[in-house]
Order: C-alpha cells, then sequence, then structure tokens
C-alpha cells in the first residue's frame, strides 16, 4: 500500500507467494489492484479473493479478473464466516488499519493461517534518520510525509510479535527482507529488527 | 435525449453504428401437460414464452446467456423493437464483439410472463372466456417469471446458463435464479438491484398503480373489452416512475429550471412551463404506445412482492448456501432507486454464505438507468468478469 517502488513491491509479493501452498483459498485484505492475487493465482493456482477499499482498485481488480469486493479491513471483515480460507493475508496494510489488533483478530478469525507483511520501523536507517535530523523518517518503504501518509499504525518487528503474542499467534515462518536480500528468522530478535526493511509472517492460532 | 434518458424511456442514446446482431424472435407455448405453478398456489396454463434469441449454442450447450429485463422492457434487447422500431434496449451491450458477445454466446432474452410482449399477461385471451384475461389473470412473483424461464431453457435444451445478467428487476431475476438454481447458474451478473424491495420503491409502485386504476378508462381492468385504454393514468405513472430513474445532478445539467419554448412563466396550468415538465409528459405519452396498463400493475406488484430473505427464514445469506456460482454485483454512486446500501447487503449475504463474489460500485451521476446507458469503467469490469467465467467454463 505505502510502497512505491516496483522493485520493492515485487520482491515483497513474491515472499507471500512463496509462504501458500498451491490451491489453497486465500483472502487478500487490502489488495489494492490485484498484483498479490494474480501472482498467487499464476504462480499458485489459488483459488483468491480479495477485498479493497479504494473503488478504483476494486473495479481494476475485477477487470483483470479477480474476485474482489469493495471494503474497509476495519469493517467489513465481519461477514465472512469462521475458518473459510486457508490463508488470509494482510499485505503492507496493517500499518494503515486504524485497528490492527481488531482486524488481526478477525483474521485468525476466518483463516487457518494468517500472513502479514509490513515495513519494519525499527530498521536502523529509519532509526538514524530521527535520531539525526529530528524528523519523521522518509524512506524507500515509507516515501510520504508524515501529514500525508495512509501509514497511521507503524510499527516494528518487535512491536508486532508483542501483538501476536497478544493474540495468541505463533510463527510458523518469518521472512526478513532488506533490499534485494531476503532470509528466515527462527526467533527474531534485536538483529533482525535493525537489519530488516520489511518482513513477512506467517502465522497461526495457537 | 441524451443522458437523461435511458432505455427504461425506451429511448436509449444508441450509437447509429451499432449494428445489431442477427435475432430469432420465437414463442413457446407449455400446454395443459406443463402448467406454471404460481407462488400463489395458482396453476397457470397454457404459458406462453416470447423470447428471442442472438449467436448459436455450441455443442457442449455451455455458452448461453440469459438477460432478464427490468420492469417496463422486454425480449427485444439487441435488435429494433417491432412496435417502435427503436434500437434494442441493450444493443451497446449485446452483439458481435461487444461485451456479452453474440460471436461466442448464445443470448437468450425472454419476455417476463405478465408482460405485454406476446409471452402470458393480462392482454393475453383467457381460455377460458375468450376475452382477454385483464385482472383474472393470477398475480405472478419475480419467482414465478424464473420458472417460467427454467421451463424455457429446457425447452431449449439449456441445462447450464454459462450466465444470468440483468438490472433493476433484471437483477432480482437473476438473484433469484442463483437462488432456485444454482447448479444452473454458473455465473450470476446481479446490476442495479436489491433482494427485497423496499418501502420506498413499493411507494413509488402504489402511486403509479393508483394513477392507472383512477382513470376512468381502466374499466377495473376490463378497459380491452370496452375498446379503451388508461392512458393518462398509465402516463402518470410512468411519469412518476421516470423520475427515480434519474438522478437529481442528472436532472439538473439537463433541464435546471429552464423554460420550455417561452421567455417567461405563463401563470396558467395548460402547456408545461418548464422543460423538465415537457420531457416527462413526453416520456409519459410515448409509453403508453408500447406499454399495457394491466402489465403495469402486475409487474410492479411482482417487484414488491420480492424479498428473497423472507423466502430463506429471514437471513438472505441461506438463499445462497453451498452457492459454486460466481457473483458479479454492479452498483451505481448515483442511484437512489437501487442504491449502493441495497446491492452491498446482496454483497454481505454472499460472502457470508462463502460465495465467489465480486462487487463494483460504477461512479456515475447518470442515476438508476446508468446500467444502460455508456459507462466505460462499467464496461471494462463485466468484461473482465466475463473473461474470467469464460476461461474457468472453458469457454476460450
Amino acid at each position: 500500500m505505502a510502497l512505491d517502488t516496483t522493485t520493492q513491491t515485487r520482491i515483497d509479493l513474491i515472499a507471500v507467494a512463496d509462504l501458500v501452498r498451491e490451491g489453497a483459498r486465500v483472502l487478500d485484505v487490502g489488495c489494492g489492484e490485484g498484483e498479490l492475487l494474480e501472482l498467487l493465482r499464476d504462480r499458485r493456482q489459488v483459488d483468491g479473493r480479495g477485498v479493497e477499499i479504494s473503488q478504483a482498485g476494486v473495479n481494476a481488480c475485477v477487470a483483470r479478473g479477480l474476485s474482489v469486493v469493495q471494503g474497509d479491513a476495519d469493517r467489513d471483515l465481519g461477514d465472512y464466516p469462521d475458518d473459510s480460507f486457508d490463508y488470509v493475508i494482510l499485505s503492507q496494510t496493517i500499518q494503515a488499519t486504524r485497528n490492527p489488533r481488531e482486524v488481526l483478530g478477525q483474521m485468525k478469525r476466518i483463516g487457518r493461517r494468517v500472513v502479514v507483511s509490513f515495513p519494519n520501523f525499527g530498521h536502523w536507517k529509519i532509526r538514524l534518520q530521527l535520531l539525526l535530523s529530528g524528523r519523521m523518517p522518509v524512506t524507500r518503504t515509507l516515501a510520504d510525509e508524515w501529514y500525508d501518509t495512509p501509514n497511521i499504525h507503524l510499527c516494528t518487528v518487535r512491536d508486532f510479535l508483542d501483538l501476536c503474542e497478544a493474540e495468541n499467534l505463533a510463527i510458523e515462518k518469518a521472512l526478513m527482507l532488506a533490499g534485494d536480500t531476503s532470509w528466515t528468522e527462527h526467533n527474531p530478535g534485536t538483529r533482525a529488527n535493525l537489519r530488516a526493511e520489511q518482513a513477512v509472517f506467517l502465522l497461526y492460532r495457537k | 435525449m441524451s443522458a437523461a434518458a435511458g432505455a427504461h424511456t425506451g429511448a436509449t442514446p444508441q450509437d447509429p453504428r451499432l449494428e445489431a446482431p442477427e435475432a430469432r424472435l420465437e414463442t413457446v407455448t407449455f400446454g395443459p401437460d406443463k402448467p406454471l405453478r404460481l407462488d400463489s398456489g395458482e396453476n397457470l396454463s397454457p404459458v406462453t414464452l416470447a423470447y428471442n434469441t442472438y449467436g448459436e449454442l455450441n455443442a457442449d450447450k455451455s455458452n448461453a446467456v440469459l438477460i432478464c429485463h427490468a420492469l417496463t422492457m422486454d425480449q427485444h434487447v439487441a435488435n429494433a423493437h417491432p412496435q417502435t422500431d427503436k434500437p434494442g434496449w441493450w444493443l451497446r451491450m449485446v452483439g458481435p464483439g461487444r461485451t456479452i458477445d453474440t460471436n461466442r454466446f448464445f443470448v437468450i432474452c425472454p419476455n417476463v410472463i405478465g408482460g405485454c410482449q406476446g409471452s402470458s399477461g393480462p392482454t393475453e385471451t383467457n381460455p377460458k372466456t375468450g376475452n382477454p384475461y385483464g385482472l383474472d389473470f393470477p398475480v405472478i412473483t419475480i419467482a414465478d417469471m424464473v420458472r417460467s424461464q427454467a421451463m424455457l431453457l429446457d425447452h431449449l435444451g439449456v441445462e447450464t446458463l454459462f450466465c444470468a445478467i440483468g438490472g433493476s428487476m433484471g437483477g432480482m431475476q437473476v438473484l433469484e435464479w442463483a437462488s432456485a438454481y444454482p447448479e444452473r447458474v454458473f455465473s450470476a451478473i446481479p446490476m442495479a438491484t436489491a433482494a427485497r424491495h423496499s418501502a420506498q420503491n413499493i411507494a413509488f409502485h402504489e402511486v403509479g398503480r393508483q394513477a392507472i386504476m383512477a382513470d376512468p378508462d381502466w374499466h377495473g381492468g376490463t378497459y380491452l373489452d370496452h375498446g379503451t385504454r388508461p392512458t393518462k393514468g398509465l402516463s402518470v405513472a410512468r411519469m412518476a416512475a421516470h423520475i427515480t430513474y434519474l438522478s437529481e445532478t442528472a436532472l439538473f445539467r439537463k433541464f435546471d429550471r429552464n423554460l420550455q419554448d417561452r421567455d417567461t412563466l405563463t401563470y396558467d396550468f395548460g402547456a408545461p412551463d418548464f422543460q423538465i415538465e415537457s420531457y416527462l409528459r413526453h416520456q409519459g405519452m410515448t409509453f403508453v404506445d408500447r406499454f399495457d396498463a394491466n402489465s403495469y400493475l402486475y409487474i410492479t406488484r411482482a417487484m414488491d412482492y420480492f424479498d428473497l430473505a423472507a423466502a430463506h427464514g429471514g437471513v438472505l445469506a441461506n438463499a445462497f448456501k453451498g452457492t459454486k456460482t460466481r457473483f458479479c454485483v454492479v452498483s451505481f454512486t448515483s442511484d437512489w432507486h437501487y442504491p449502493t446500501a441495497y446491492n452491498k447487503q446482496i454483497v454481505h449475504a454472499l460472502i457470508a454464505a462463502g460465495a465467489n463474489v465480486s462487487f463494483v460500485e460504477i461512479e456515475t451521476d447518470k442515476g438508476h438507468d446508468a446500467f444502460l446507458l455508456d459507462e466505460p469503467v462499467m464496461d471494462d469490469t463485466l468484461a473482465g468478469f466475463i473473461a474470467s467465467a469464460a476461461r474457468q467454463r472453458g469457454l476460450v
């Protein structure tokens, strides 16, 4: 959502797609113009659905042959039945929701697995920018000024781990991304929180 | 007529360069061995359906598209109307190479029962009396219309529709189709519609019905026996309904308070002062040439009775339980007759039923009639949905 460079979007989406089993039922919450759903359909043959808040995004998705409804992650997930998807994905969206905890709670109700990717506000460059300039950081993954960013709930890898703990979500896999590289962390700690520009988590209910 | 006039008016602005596909104008009558069971408990027999087809049914019989028409339209979806010679009401959507491509699909468009273009309805002859049915025609429902269409598909040898599509009352039939015959509908496109008719919609219909019945020429519905027609009443009904098809913005854009062929107010009640008055009078006058007053009573009644949730224990999602049909629900921002909220109720129910559903809201100021008009975003999304469904169906 907040990403603006194509290469970053690609590596992030590929990382998410790699976590999804072939032929699975997938709900992509905040699916934008359907790049991830299309990737999942073409590479993983998933039965994919999407929810997108912007009508332009929805229309683009449906024109691409994707099953997408206009809706708000904060309000409209309540209609979905329990366990109706194998995966519910929140790709680069959690930081733009009004109530991330409730959204995550709905996701774990609807899906057997939850995938969340987000820009890591704990990355060393962001910390350094704030320390040295005394201004809200603007980076490749967080390109907007503070007053016009859709990202109202930014968090670090460590913050996100705390939320997972509070929501009784266990980590099946954690992928860290920086530049063009990605690596798996079995127990993401201080180093991961400093090095990762983005993080992708595959979660399940404890 | 410009954008303010949709095909609900029978005066759709069509591109004159659009070629009409070759149409077959057909009729089928089901005899006493195949009565139509009605929701009212009555059986209707014989039952006649007038329908048009375009394109060819493929060997697998998997490429049939059913177009369900709205209140005042008919089976002449893509050919010139035999009575008025006006182009088909959805010619911009249906034809060779168009969104509903008659080179690829076998398109079927029946006139609803209760209608007045050849299907069984109050203008047809009652076999018991030899006179027009009038109000002796049984009250019919949307489900009855759909049941008769299922008989038509049996007659045509079409087991499963590739797609059922329609706007307004056509959308109600599409929803009823998907609910009553889920295994016979591969994909469904309900547009600008509702799963239950609202009090406001019933209210507008009641105004129309009362206008018709207040016309002395209506004669308790037996006007055909008297050699008259309640044209004044039907015309007023049409004028009232027509307002609901347009948005306030569109009325402002086209008419505002402009005066009709004059510079000053008349301080009189004869000739119309305002252009909007003249426009509505024209819509009423032309409508009565092609529509029957009793049909208007019956079809508006059918719409008012429509409540898909009530028919499924009050829970709309139950109407679609276990459905495998792919849905694309379409609404329009300035449609206050069947607003986005009504269409979203359908979407919410489909999601709760675990259905495969897409939902688009088209940004437009053309009101309810927008589904009939030039809306490029609507065309793109429908084309994308239909192409994707066709791939799934193996129609490439």
